[in-house]
């Protein structure tokens, strides 16, 4: 037993760095969450464009191998907080779709029982302290979070997730300096995306790499290619050993790319269809992370077939739980403003 | 035996405060800008850096925004910080943390966090710092759902209502007049609590209600000493909370005197005084007027540096005399 397991062993040992750290069943896993975020943005598209549910949203669709990679060396306990393109984060931190589609509806079995909607689904219970509507506004209190864990030595890491565009936000640059002096365990993670909203980071931001910048606050810089898994995967390893070590913060850029548009009014002028199609065709996460796996016979077509129907299943089973759930009574409306007290 | 209570400033009171709330429980600390050694720009850490050491008493970068977002996540992630904005000014530079998350953070997710933080600005003019470091913005974050604004004017409620604040699960706003940090009054020792959300009624009086808030509550009960001797009875009520608001018992007051005057430091319009105005005329005690309203606030100016332009900008014992003496006619 103990030679097979060396024999597998040996055969990985040229691999990347997930094919070496990871067992099949993990990474099957983790195509599952990649489709299972896919597959809920777009069922939330759908929803939306029926009528079903209002507002607007943020899809993250592209960028799926980003947050499951950053996500891969958590535990429940360790902590992250979110964007308002956040449903990848949530997912691969371990949350139920059922109740963020019911969020989505509005619903009182939503993660936020219909008060908070796409822009601010939270799940307490696996350490996400909640995507934010401001850009940059959940960075500043990561380094709180962060802070508490030192403070109460829980050993827990806090990872904040950001947008290019949140790196010229103060709350930023306040935030890095802090946790750089304080030396917390957080990891500032900007998946840049190329666009805040229609800009794009070459007319926005004055470096080229927003990973340069942490140069300014005395931590590692990283760049990554935000759509492959195992890349993203090996820099968050790297980063929250560090973190654990009590060595401090490091910004990571994990670069990446949306398909769709910023929200539901975007209409695309900013960028070219063929700049669009060459990343969905040629970079699409999901289908790089699927080909690496079949080609190192960690998965054959059967198994990716069957993972996709798995998502399916629960993605039907997760809009019909939230059609199903009720809505807020309106005479709850004041609930949760404060806290209730005896 | 010496019965006289202990007295303290008020700066004192809320140093003690302090201390208390960090010696019972190890997740209170401190944040703020030179707090530490330098003891705070009004002195109110003072040496509790030496008792406490730097990590509880923890100076920040010069980073408000920064600042008031660590202390909101470290306060929904077990700790129960107290944050000082060196200025009240100065919540202009931590604003989106103060509106958008620590008072939104509980009911966006559904009361799944309480947010425990509590904020500390020294406000107010009269210090000669002109107009960027005197305003009166209480009222400002008044306006928020979530949060919980007070301003106590002693040095008894000051340390009561801090200790409060610190017990409270949720985000508590401290407006702390600088003028008050030097004024001595009676604090008992220990713990005790001043519940937030009531108000106090200083003086009572038959002819005129006065509803003031901090330094005016002072004010304002010097204009009542002094219109005693024209035998002009006048109720003084402290607010001391501005979110929430003691409704009842400002309205119980009005019916007794049928006639009100709001009286604040901050800008006379859309504030505190507008608010119980406009509470008043929608309750029951307005049947009971028998006069207009009068509102005392500050002019509809940035604070100026002149000293006597900066007197006159905000509201004076005689002029609350004046306009009480006013109001009073026909009383009774």
């Amino acid at each position: 037993m103990a030679e097979a397991s060396k024999a597998v062993a040996d055969s990985r040992a040229n691999l990347p760095f997930v094919y070496r750290q990871y067992s099949p069943e993990q990474l099957k896993e983790v195509l599952y969450k990649m489709y299972l975020i896919r597959r809920f943005e777009e069922g939330a598209e759908e929803s939306y464009m029926r009528g079903l549910i209002h507002g607007t949203m943020h899809l993250s669709i592209g960028q799926e191998a980003s947050a499951m990679g950053i996500c891969m060396p958590l535990t429940d306990d360790d902590q992250i907080t979110s964007t308002h393109r956040g449903h990848g984060h949530c997912i691969a931190k371990g949350a139920e779709v059922k109740r963020m589609f019911a969020e989505f509806f509005g619903k009182t079995s939503g993660y936020c029982k219909g008060r908070g909607g796409s822009m601010h689904i939270a799940d307490v219970a696996k350490g996400n302290l909640g995507a934010n509507g401001i850009v940059g506004g959940g960075i500043p209190i990561a380094v709180g979070a962060a802070l508490s864990a030192k403070k109460m030595k829980t050993g827990k890491v806090v990872v904040s997730f950001f947008g290019d565009g949140a790196n010229n936000e103060g709350a930023f640059h306040e935030a890095l300096n802090m946790a750089a002096v304080w030396k917390l365990p957080v990891i500032f993670v900007c998946e840049n995306n190329g666009y805040g909203m229609s800009t794009s980071t070459a007319r926005s931001t004055a470096v080229k790499n927003i990973a340069e910048r942490a140069a300014a606050y005395s931590m590692p810089g990283v760049i990554v290619n935000g759509n492959i898994f195992s890349e993203v995967a090996e820099a968050s390893h790297k980063a929250v050993e560090r973190a654990r070590a009590g060595e401090g913060p490091t910004l990571i850029e994990s670069k990446t790319y949306r398909h769709r548009g910023h929200s539901k009014s975007d209409r695309n002028r900013y960028r070219t269809k063929e700049e669009i199609e060459d990343w969905m065709s040629n970079r699409d996460p999901i289908t790089l992370f699927e080909n690496e796996m079949r080609d190192f016979g960690f998965i054959d077509d059967q198994g990716i077939q069957s993972i996709r129907d798995a998502v399916a299943k629960e993605i039907a089973e997760g809009i019909e739980f939230a059609k199903a759930s009720e809505s807020p009574d309106i005479r709850d409306i004041l609930n949760y403003v404060y806290t209730e007290q005896a | 035996m010496d019965t006289t209570p202990r007295e303290l400033s008020y700066a004192q009171a809320i140093q003690e405060a302090m201390a208390i709330a960090m010696e019972a429980d190890e997740r209170v600390f401190l944040m703020g800008e030179d707090i530490g050694v330098y003891g705070g720009a009004f002195q109110v850490t003072g040496d509790l850096v030496e008792r406490f050491g730097t990590d509880r008493v923890m100076d920040t970068p010069i980073s408000e925004l920064g600042g008031a977002g660590v202390a909101v996540g470290a306060a929904v992630t077990g700790m129960r910080p107290i944050f000082e904005f060196q200025f009240s000014d100065f919540a202009t530079l931590g604003m989106e943390q103060i509106v958008n998350q620590a008072a939104k953070m509980r009911y966006m997710l559904g009361g799944e966090v309480s947010v425990p933080v509590v904020m500390r600005f020294p406000a107010g003019s009269g210090t000669g710092a002109a107009a960027q470091h005197s305003q009166s913005l209480e009222a400002w974050l008044g306006h928020v759902p979530g949060l919980k604004v007070i301003q106590p004017a002693t040095p008894y409620d000051a340390k009561g209502m801090l200790l409060a604040a610190v017990a409270d699960p949720d985000p508590v706003m401290i407006f702390e007049h600088k003028l008050l940090y030097k004024m001595k009054g009676p604090v008992p020792e220990g713990h005790y609590t001043v519940p937030i959300g009531k108000a106090d009624i200083r003086r009572e009086g038959r002819d005129l209600t006065i509803v003031a808030t901090s330094i005016m509550v002072h004010k304002a009960l010097e204009a009542a000493a002094a219109l005693e001797a024209e035998g002009i009875d006048i109720e003084v009520i402290d607010l001391r909370s501005i979110r929430p608001m003691d409704k009842q018992t400002i309205i119980d007051s009005v019916k007794k005197t049928s006639r009100l005057m709001c009286v604040y430091e901050a800008v006379k319009t859309l504030g505190i005084g507008a608010e119980v105005s406009a509470m008043i005329a929608e309750s029951d005690a307005f049947d009971f007027l028998d006069a207009p309203i009068v509102r005392l606030g500050g002019a509809e100016t940035p604070i100026p540096y002149n000293p006597d332009l900066e007197k006159a900008t905000v509201p004076q014992v005689p002029g609350i005399i004046a306009a009480a003496r006013d109001l009073a006619k026909g009383a009774r």
